[in-house]
């Protein structure tokens, strides 16, 4: 039975009459227990068309201008008044975000939020009213539910408030679930904890699905239909093995080929060459304790062992991936390395100082908004104490050039793209003539087409200078495309490293191989994702603690794992 | 280290820095202690009776020593000795705060009751006419200084009404309730208007921020109504930046409003230290004034410890 | 010249624009002596005279010329205003910016240091230096610096706390960029922003402030012309000679409306969210 039909719905946002169309008619339609993806990267209109189901797109300043979207067979969400929509948001159609971190109020507890529904919705009071609350944090397998109710949200991890946001939702007993990016912003491994939370949720109540995402691979183990956005039209529909096996329109077949999907190693680079060079990078037992103060006096109460005992090394020509989730210690290894965190142990031997350069997570915040392009490429000259002259600005002209970019010193980076930006700090992490870039999560605040290319610049880029470059990602895809070697880290130790191919299709170490099955892949349909509620240990320490060696164990000639006591 | 534990400990070691800044302050101003205490009949004392005043008060002991001894008297309840009033400080602090106290609390009544709802009015209703009247309001309100409110107050009342309110005796609550009022509304109002701007504007600010946050949409999700959700989801967090100038508002005016009791020639804190420094009455001032600062930091205390209520992040220490 | 021109479309940016433009130019008039009578000059004949031909916006007790006046009052708080603020920019920036740098003990004694000044209401601290120095403009302009130093303190070193943290900062760390180099053009280029609109509202502030402290005596002395002693002598005569009220009010509200409107323009304006939209 269909539940929503949606038919050549138009969305634009601005002054009443002067709106800028950003939904060109969009078509769909979603039946009682099915689901429907909708995909396609930022600017494609898929969130948009998302709130404008439930009408939430009018207090973000948008307006519906045409077409129809007929719920339950009774109602047109389209020319609904505001008073009808109240009725339907939260009982008929339930609503998950993307942030889990601000999606839920600060200031009221876990217990409030959820509980204000069965109050206002269900008409329930006192006791009743808690009750229930437990009894939904439950169905979203919430440990220890009757605690967290009294919980602010900032007391819990992301995971957590994910969970607390679909319980949320389904407080209401919906019929029609819409979630907007849901996993976005969490771990591969608690991503694939909430996929299979909503995949047996939507079994045991029947609900239909609208799953909104970027990741066309997420959704191939979750999907029935797809539909396919790109500039605010729908380039593409269909049942999901159609689109996916047979995809017909060039966009669709751009976001399957070009994109970089997980292919468990046989997606990794071959070009490899570790024929006994002498390292351009060596990193010796490093260690990277942050003490944890407390008490009236500030007295050091512990230590936080972020990075423990970490090496490795890096020849010229080649990458190592560092592949972990938060609070592993990749961003941290990568700091210490540049010494922007002060490392508590270990040796870092590398050709002086301006040998490794390194290129940060998101463009916007690392290029100084005040800078033009020339003052911004001058910066590492200056600071070498080196005067700008005309060779220096030569090699400016070059780099841009080099990493397409306009000829034109005189830009400020707003004048740029995302993508764009990236490259400019690509560029000036190449001014001084490095040996090593550290590039830490160096791709992933980039949409996914732009990231494949950002990826192929930094592939010629190796070759040409025979760069060696120190990948720290979280994303197995993007890593599997780049990386010649991998190192795994996990609560601050590398606990299976070696040959790209060899680490990601026949990964040794426990937490490796959830890590990997974690991770979405087109070839995977339909998948039953493991529930599992395991959390990172604590890396809190006594002050003076010594964790003990590790001990590896040899698997190939390039693949080594860490016996399993140090996880 | 526990927010709550943090801001009890700052506040002794700030009021500290404040009794040696105040302290440090008296005795810079020019002339000596003697002269300024006795005015022109210092002149009659023999460089004998001198030393002995000197002596008898402390002074011929050096600055470390005779603060040492200030803070002693300090911690126990001892504030000195007004040669102008010729009674204990505390004493003449003791008479004039209630009224003090009392105009404050009424011009941040004042400013509350206007203030917040106009701010939120104005939010929910952004960029339409009804918001714009709210602004042009608040923009005038908060230029306009409180002594120009209460003299055209008083203007538009002689020359209007042909009336004043009582000035230059203070009519208790206790007494009169009536009276009190009538002799306290005006002045509350003068302090209250520009109170009352700022207010709104920051009110409105905050609303505005906060509608757009990602938690009033998930509120609306649910299906909750617009009144609803602005009053149970966006308020309270609307409120905390309220508080914070509320409490720095509301502490400065126990400190007196100088000018306007002296307009309305009323008897509160602020004219006492007024005269002090124009008599040159400095063990007045430096009660009074270390006095005032007591009370501005006691009400900053009680607004982080309201921060602490309002907000579980504060509370239990996110940074 | 881009950024003057969408100063001038937002209306309350216009508004506070043209108002200060329009004092600034009676500012200098009368600071130059160009006014239409002499200030100080008494004319016996036609003391208390309703605003007329001769007298524009009347005279005073002594036969003085309001606006003449006036003029030279605007002019002297102008010029306190800008110095004091001056004043408490450059220290207040100087102590916010290495606060928020060298962290720790710096921090802590210069934000503590600056609790302490903040304890006072901004008249008492003022009454305060007064009775130090004595009463004067000079005394006006330093107290007024030292009641607004503890705030211009706090406005850099918050945004500097939070500049620090920056990918720009960490990437200007591993070139090795000199500490003097981030502090200027990485902090100090980015907090252009919210201090010139914190200076356009402490210029608001210090007008009122100065306007208090010459309303209790305590600023400049008689004879010469001052906003607040101007105010202050019309309260025994306002309902014979409004006039003597009316005009000073409305000049020391039009003043500090001025710098509120331009202050708000600015900040809307510097501000990413709302420069989208009026856009």
């Amino acid at each position: 039975m269909t539940l929503l039909s949606v038919e050549d719905l138009r969305v634009g946002f601005g002054r009443t009459g002067r709106e800028t169309e950003v939904v060109h008619g969009v078509s769909f339609d979603v039946a009682a227990g099915e689901t429907l993806a909708i995909v396609g990267e930022s600017g494609s209109g898929k969130s948009v068309t998302a709130m404008a189901v439930n009408r939430l797109i009018d207090y973000g300043g948008g307006r519906i201008l045409g077409g129809r979207a007929i719920y339950d067979g009774r109602i047109d969400v389209a020319a609904a008044t505001e008073a009808e929509m109240q009725r339907l948001r939260g009982r008929e159609i339930g609503m998950i975000f993307q942030e889990p971190m601000t999606a839920l109020n600060p200031v009221l507890k876990v217990g409030t939020q959820i509980g204000e529904i069965f109050r206002k919705q269900h008409g329930m009071s006192g006791r009743a009213v808690r009750q229930a609350s437990v009894r939904a944090l439950d169905r979203v397998r919430i440990p220890d539910a009757a605690r967290r109710l009294d919980q602010a949200p900032h007391q819990m991890s992301g995971g957590m408030l994910q969970r607390v946001m679909i319980a949320m939702a389904l407080a209401g007993e919906p019929r029609l679930l819409i979630a907007d990016e849901p996993t976005t912003a969490l771990d591969v491994t608690i991503q694939a904890q909430i996929m299979a939370l909503l995949a047996e949720l939507q079994r045991e109540t029947g609900t239909g699905l609208i799953f909104i995402t970027h990741d066309i691979g997420l959704v191939a183990g979750l999907a029935d239909r797809v539909l396919v956005m790109q500039g605010g039209k729908a380039v593409e529909s269909g049942p999901i093995d159609r689109v996916l096996d047979r995809p017909s329109h060039d966009y669709t077949r751009h976001l399957l080929n070009a994109v970089p999907h997980f292919r468990a190693g046989q997606a990794v680079r071959t070009d490899g060459v570790r024929d006994g060079r002498a390292p351009a990078l060596d990193v010796r037992d490093l260690a990277v304790r942050f003490p944890v103060g407390g008490g009236f006096l500030r007295r050091t109460r512990g230590e936080v062992h972020a990075v423990d005992g970490v090496s490795f090394d890096l020849v010229p020509g080649e990458t190592l991936g560092i592949v972990g989730e938060s609070g592993s210690g990749k961003s941290t290894t990568a700091r210490a390395i540049l010494n922007l965190v002060q490392p508590s142990a270990g040796a870092i031997d590398t050709e002086g100082r301006t040998a490794v350069q390194m290129v940060f997570q998101n463009p916007n915040a690392s290029l100084n908004p005040r800078m033009d392009v020339r003052a911004l490429l001058a910066e590492p000259v200056i600071a070498a104490g080196q005067r700008v002259d005309d060779a220096v600005v030569g090699r400016m002209r070059a780099l841009l050039a080099r990493v397409d970019l306009p000829d034109d010193l005189d830009r400020f980076p707003h004048e740029f793209s995302g993508g764009q930006r990236q490259r400019l700090c690509i560029a000036r992490a190449l001014m001084l003539n490095p040996r090593v870039l550290v590039l830490d999560e160096a791709v992933s605040a980039l949409d996914v087409s732009v990231q494949a290319k950002v990826l192929d610049l930094l592939v010629d880029l190796q070759r040409e200078f025979g760069l060696a470059y120190l990948f720290v990602s979280h994303d197995m895809a993007v890593v599997e495309r780049i990386a010649h070697r991998i190192a795994v880290l996990y609560a601050g130790r590398i606990v299976e490293m070696g040959a790209a191919r060899a680490v990601l299709s026949d990964p040794r170490h426990p937490y490796t191989r959830k890590l990997i099955s974690a991770v979405p892949s087109i070839e995977r349909r339909r998948i039953d994702y493991a529930l599992d509620t395991e959390e990172v240990p604590s890396l809190l320490r006594p002050v003076g603690f010594q964790t003990p060696a590790q001990v590896w164990r040899q698997i190939g000639p390039d693949h080594r794992v860490a016996s399993e006591q140090t996880a | 280290m526990n927010y709550v534990l943090r801001r009890l400990l700052m506040f002794p070691l700030v009021m500290l820095g404040v009794s040696v800044f105040v302290f440090v302050a008296i005795r810079l101003v020019p002339g000596d202690a003697i002269t300024a205490m006795l005015g022109t009949e210092s002149g009659l004392l023999t460089p004998a009776q001198r030393e002995s005043l000197a002596a008898y008060f402390g002074l011929d002991q050096n600055w470390a020593v005779q603060y040492w001894r200030w803070l002693g008297g300090l911690v126990q309840g001892d504030l000195g000795l007004s040669v102008t009033y010729g009674q204990p400080v505390s004493q003449i602090i003791a008479e004039r705060f209630p009224l003090t106290l009392e105009l404050a609390l009424l011009s941040m009544v004042i400013a509350l009751l206007i203030g917040l709802p106009a701010g939120v009015f104005a939010a929910t209703r952004a960029e339409r006419p009804s918001d714009l009247i709210v602004r042009v309001f608040a923009m005038i309100g908060q230029s306009t200084p409180n002594f120009v409110v209460a003299l055209l107050a008083i203007y538009v009342l002689s020359v209007g009404f042909g009336t004043l309110p009582t000035m230059g005796r203070f009519v208790p609550l206790t007494e009169d309730p009536l009276g009190n009022l009538a002799q306290l509304i005006l002045p509350a109002l003068a302090l209250g208007t520009a109170f009352a701007a700022a207010v709104t504007r920051i009110a409105r600010a905050a609303m505005l921020d906060i509608l757009s946050e990602d938690y009033v949409r998930t509120a609306r999700s649910k299906g909750f109504s617009q009144g609803y959700v602005i009053w149970r989801h966006a308020l309270p967090n609307a409120l905390i930046p309220v508080v914070t100038l509320s409490g720095v508002e509301f502490g400065y005016l126990l400190g007196g409003a100088v000018i306007v009791e002296q307009i309305f020639a009323l008897p509160g804190v602020g004219r006492v230290v007024l005269d002090a420094i124009l008599q040159r009455d400095y063990a007045l001032v430096q009660g009074v004034v270390l006095f005032i600062a007591f009370n501005f930091l006691l009400v900053n205390l009680l607004v982080d410890l309201a921060y602490a209520a309002l907000d579980p992040r504060i509370r239990y220490g996110a940074s | 010249m881009s950024f003057l021109r969408a100063l001038l479309r937002h209306s309350s940016g216009r508004i506070g624009a043209i108002i200060i433009a329009v004092f600034a130019v009676a500012a200098i008039l009368g600071l130059a002596g160009l006014t239409p009578h002499d200030p100080l000059a008494q004319d016996r004949l036609a003391r208390l005279q309703a605003p007329g031909a001769r007298y524009w916006m009347g005279t005073d007790l002594f036969g003085r010329d309001i606006l003449s006046r006036l003029m030279v009052g605007i002019g002297q708080s102008f010029a306190v205003a800008l110095l004091s603020v001056g004043l408490a920019t450059s220290v207040g920036t100087v102590l916010g910016l290495t606060a928020a740098w060298f962290g720790r003990l710096w921090d802590g004694a210069v934000m503590r240091a600056m609790d302490v000044l903040l304890s006072f209401p901004a008249i008492l601290l003022a009454l305060l230096i007064v009775a130090i120095m004595g009463p004067g403009l000079v005394t006006s302009v330093v107290a007024i610096a030292i009641v607004y130093t503890p705030i211009f303190t706090r406005v850099v070193r918050g945004p500097a706390l939070s500049l620090k943290t920056r990918s720009f900062v960490d990437a200007a760390r591993t070139f090795g960029s000199s500490r003097r180099y981030i502090l200027t053009r990485h902090l100090l280029a980015n907090l252009v922003a919210p201090l010139t609109v914190q200076i356009t509202l402490a210029l608001a502030w210090a007008l009122l402030t100065e306007a208090a402290l010459s309303f209790l005596g305590l600023g400049a002395q008689p004879p010469n012309p001052s906003l607040g002693l101007m105010l202050s002598d019309s309260r025994n005569l306002m309902e014979s000679a409004p006039w003597m009220l009316v005009f000073p009010a409305l000049v020391i509200m039009l003043a500090v409306l001025g710098f509120n409107l331009l202050g708000d323009a600015l900040r809307d304006l510097f501000d990413p969210r709302t420069r989208r939209a009026l856009a």
